[in-house]
């Protein structure tokens, strides 16, 4: 098993949970540590309850894990609900003078700090969470010099006094642990290596910069509003023209009209401005204008559970817009892919002049990463198909826009180019562009345009990898899951090997194209499969049955609004193969 | 190899000939409002290939189909914000905006509002027939009260909207109304409306001889009286080209109600344009940069 340490910091929106987890997360990468994030929240600016957990270690950390092994309760609402997760070597560290501790687990060290004695608090409101880190670094075996610049940094738009009365708080709060609490058993290992930590929003904005987006639109919608924060705020010095529209319908429509002037244009939202899209999605289809549109998946349906994941948007990308026309849909697999995702997808609808989305869900978006920096590559391959551009327009036949072609792509002109003007249209056109809508109606004509923009498929088809297997194929269980659950999935097929079963894992991150018969041909040796998706009615299972007719065996859904734990797998395989269940909901213990 | 200097050839009305012939009734009012355009791109003398022409769908908005410019017809009142986002990635295109009151008024009201607020350099230029034609005739957000049409068949009981009042209101920064029988007239609006750097809204009564019975030709020819022909009238005072927009009746103002020129336009407004038109410029940061970006993680 690999090793980890866990931390969870809760108290109530307002209370200050993010600062703790920022030093936290800067410490543990600049100790070369991986780490992972998950921030669980409520749709309320102050009040309710805030739970967030990092959990890091010396190995790739895919997932936050199974338990808790430092717990900071800010208030008493967090040590009630959440100190029954701590085990034996756990450790919870509280406010005394504010917080009754409840009845810990054998092994358990409550770490009360009587913060009025060691702080002035009618200063300073949020002096007890810097007293916590302080005390928690020192148990963790983190030296305070650490923890002292990354305070300084972390103030640094402060004044002096600010940052000098931050130190000496953490410094009372690290030297009170030193002298009156236990060190954890394992402190933090170091090494030399340094990773970049983002969350999945800014990985897919930078993406979207690497892939040359020119322009990016939005209307801000949870949990797809980070994108737009990192493109506002970077926008202005790499030359990316970030606009907030009235509502989606203006943002994809926008978009369009940038991407048909000829520049890359990319916009994001969660399903319910996804559904406002829709139409302009087959515009964007008919008329072959290229765009790319981030869909960050969250509780639905309706206005559903804003701030909760899940995985209940993919039969929304698949029928999206009426008529059939080409789409290309993926899932990044985890934060580092949705950056890399980006220009790869961009790429693809450029050559084939069609739609492609991102579908990417609240847990990628708003969790954090430690990544290899050498990942963030900014100068990917940018393919723009094919494209008549300023340069180059010499003398050449008469311009047909929609030309007739074997790949079913037609060259597409830049706007402005001499010589090439042309109507594109919503409307079915000829080679010309002339509408054969109205007045020209012509079976012949219609018939030949769908199958030429159908033609696509294949070309599109060819230019993205089938999935393959992650461990041995002759594996006793295969589990199968597509975009954000690759990280969870990849853990608990390691636990269950401890316990003995072999099993590999199918994840799947190009929806469309599937390659339905490559993975027909995979599964056609699996011993047991199961699905496992954050979804109540196994959205990808009915589709890859819809796909190629297979039913897999059994199915781990959950859809209560929280990500997967690796547990909650390994127990519901164990379950599935004594013949149990073939279909489990694992419930979620952690009541946020 | 010796470079020629291209001497342009002037442009004419047969240069911004469509691939096809309108198929709007005979009669119809777009007609007009299709001439006064070409017309007005002649006078000005633009290259066909740096107009952009965008519609959303209607009779009216079949319009980029029978000029010939770069043309795009998009969605059902879509047409400003597709061509908001056309004109910022390639600001030194002239971007024409072309629909019908039930594209602009009704389904695309929304942004109608929004691309005014924020005075981006276009023509907007609605063929107002009070009517939904394509449809065959239902009520728009422009009908008069009690007009019987297929929807209402015993009178509308909605209020209209005002047109100029809204684009007034809302903050467009050069506000018009046209008539499509007065060719000259228009013309010289439209030609107006190109050369005003920012939103430039002209609401023509372009009647729907077919459906609409109320508001046709003989009915607004005795009513519709310009601007212009008025000495004392100031299209630099809001408050004046309000209150002429409330006027309706007897007599109708038709001609230049309003106009300022002391608001930056949208593309001017944002300094990612300093460098030239989006699309031409570099769509790779600089090493730098992307190292910045990066750090900012670390």
């Amino acid at each position: 098993m690999r090793q980890s340490f866990t931390v969870g910091i809760g108290g109530a929106a307002g209370q200050g949970v993010a600062t703790p987890g920022d030093i936290f997360a800067k410490i543990f990468s600049r100790r070369g540590l991986h780490l992972n994030a998950y921030n669980a929240y409520q749709s309320i600016i102050r009040g309710g309850h805030t739970f967030l957990t990092i959990r890091t270690g010396p190995d790739k950390i895919s997932n936050t894990g199974d338990r808790i092994d430092l717990l900071i309760a800010l208030n008493q609402d967090t040590m009630d609900r959440h100190l029954g997760l701590l085990s034996a070597g756990g450790a919870c560290i509280y406010n005394s003078e504010l917080i009754t501790p409840g009845a810990p687990a054998a092994g358990v060290q409550l770490c009360p700090i009587p913060v009025s004695k060691l702080a002035d608090i009618t200063r300073n409101k949020v002096a007890q969470n810097t007293l916590a880190i302080g005390a928690a670094l020192s148990m963790m075996g983190v030296g305070f010099a650490a923890l002292e610049s990354v305070l300084a940094e972390q103030f640094r738009k402060k004044e002096q006094s600010v940052i000098d009365e931050n130190v000496s708080l953490a410094r009372a709060g690290y030297d009170y642990a030193s002298q009156n609490f236990k060190p954890f058993a394992w402190p933090l290992p170091m090494a030399e290596t340094r990773y970049a930590v983002l969350s999945g929003n800014a990985a897919m904005a930078m993406g979207g910069a690497a892939a040359g987006v020119k322009f990016y639109s939005a209307y801000p919608m949870s949990p797809s509003t980070g994108v737009l924060h990192w493109m506002a705020e970077h926008g202005r010095k790499a030359n990316i023209m970030v606009r907030q529209v009235e509502d989606e319908i203006g943002v994809i429509n926008m978009a369009i009209g940038a991407a048909h002037a000829g520049v890359r244009a990319m916009c994001a939202t969660s399903g319910g401005g996804f559904a406002l899209m829709s139409e302009a999605l087959g515009l964007s289809a008919q008329a072959e204008i290229p765009i790319v549109v981030i869909d960050c998946q969250r509780a639905g349906p309706s206005t559903g559970v804003p701030t909760k994941t899940e995985q209940g948007d993919l039969w929304q990308m698949l029928g999206a817009a009426f008529g059939d026309y080409p789409r290309v849909i993926a899932a990044p697999l985890d934060i580092g892919d949705c950056f890399t995702l980006i220009p790869e997808i961009f790429n693809i609808a450029d050559r084939f002049q069609c739609p492609g989305i991102v579908l990417c869900d609240l847990l990628l978006s708003e969790g954090r990463l430690s990544v290899d920096p050498k990942l963030l590559d900014f100068y990917p391959e940018i393919d723009r198909g094919e494209l008549i551009s300023f340069n180059g327009s010499g003398e050449h036949e008469p311009y047909k826009r929609y030309k007739i072609t074997e790949s079913g792509v037609s060259p597409r002109v830049i706007p402005g180019v001499p010589g090439h003007t042309h109507t594109v249209s919503s409307d079915e056109h000829d080679e010309d562009g002339v509408l054969i809508s109205d007045e020209y109606t012509n079976t012949v004509k219609r018939r030949a345009m769908m199958e030429k923009r159908m033609r696509k498929v294949d070309g599109i088809e060819a230019s993205v990898p089938p999935p393959q297997f992650q461990g041995s194929p002759d594996a006793e269980v295969t589990l199968i899951g597509w975009g954000s659950t690759y990280g969870v999935i990849d853990e608990a097929c390691e636990l269950l090997r401890d316990t003995g079963i072999s099993v590999n894992h199918l994840p799947i991150r190009w929806l469309v194209p599937l390659h339905g018969d490559a993975i027909l041909d995979l599964l056609r040796g699996a011993r047991h499969t199961i699905i496992v998706e954050n979804n109540y009615s196994g959205q990808f299972a009915r589709y890859l049955r819809s796909e190629t007719s297979f039913v897999a065996d059994g199915h781990i859904r959950k859809y209560d609004g929280e990500p997967f734990m690796p547990h909650h797998i390994v127990e519901a395989v164990q379950d599935q193969l004594a013949g149990r269940t073939k279909l489990s909901v694992p419930a979620h213990e952690i009541m946020v | 190899m010796a470079t020629e200097v291209e001497i342009p050839k002037a442009m004419v009305m047969a240069d911004f000939k469509g691939k096809v012939d309108p198929d709007w009734c005979p009669g119809c009012g777009d007609f007009g409002v299709l001439a006064a355009v070409q017309k007005a791109l002649v006078e000005l003398q633009i290259p066909k290939h740096e107009v952009a022409t965008i519609s959303g769908i209607g009779c009216s908005s079949n319009f980029p189909g029978f000029i010939d410019t770069y043309g795009m017809h998009t969605l059902h009142g879509r047409s400003l914000a597709v061509a908001t986002g056309m004109k910022l990635a390639n600001h030194a295109m002239t971007v024409l905006v072309t629909g019908g009151d039930g594209d602009g008024f009704g389904i695309g009201g929304n942004h109608f509002m929004h691309t005014m607020r924020r005075n981006v350099d276009l023509l907007y230029l609605v063929m107002d027939n009070q009517i939904y034609g394509l449809t065959t005739g239902q009520t728009s957000p422009t009908s008069r009260l009690g007009m019987k049409t297929k929807s209402m068949p015993f009178g509308n009981i909605e209020n209209p909207i005002n047109p100029i009042s809204i684009a007034l209101a809302a903050g467009a920064t050069f506000v018009a109304r046209g008539f499509s029988a007065d060719q000259k007239h228009l013309t010289e609006l439209i030609k107006r409306g190109i050369e005003h750097k920012g939103f430039s809204f002209i609401d023509v009564f372009s009647p729907c001889v077919t459906y609409n019975h109320d508001n046709t030709f003989q009915w607004f020819r005795p009513r519709v009286k310009k601007l212009e022909d008025n000495p004392e009238y100031d299209p630099t005072d809001w408050g004046a080209a309000m209150e002429k927009s409330l006027m309706w009746g007897d007599e109708i103002p038709i001609g230049r109600f309003f106009e300022r020129t002391d608001l930056p336009t949208l593309h001017a407004a944002d300094p990612v344009l300093n460098a030239g038109p989006l699309v031409k410029q570099d769509n790779r940061i600089p090493p730098a940069m992307a190292r910045s970006f990066i750090d900012e993680l670390m």
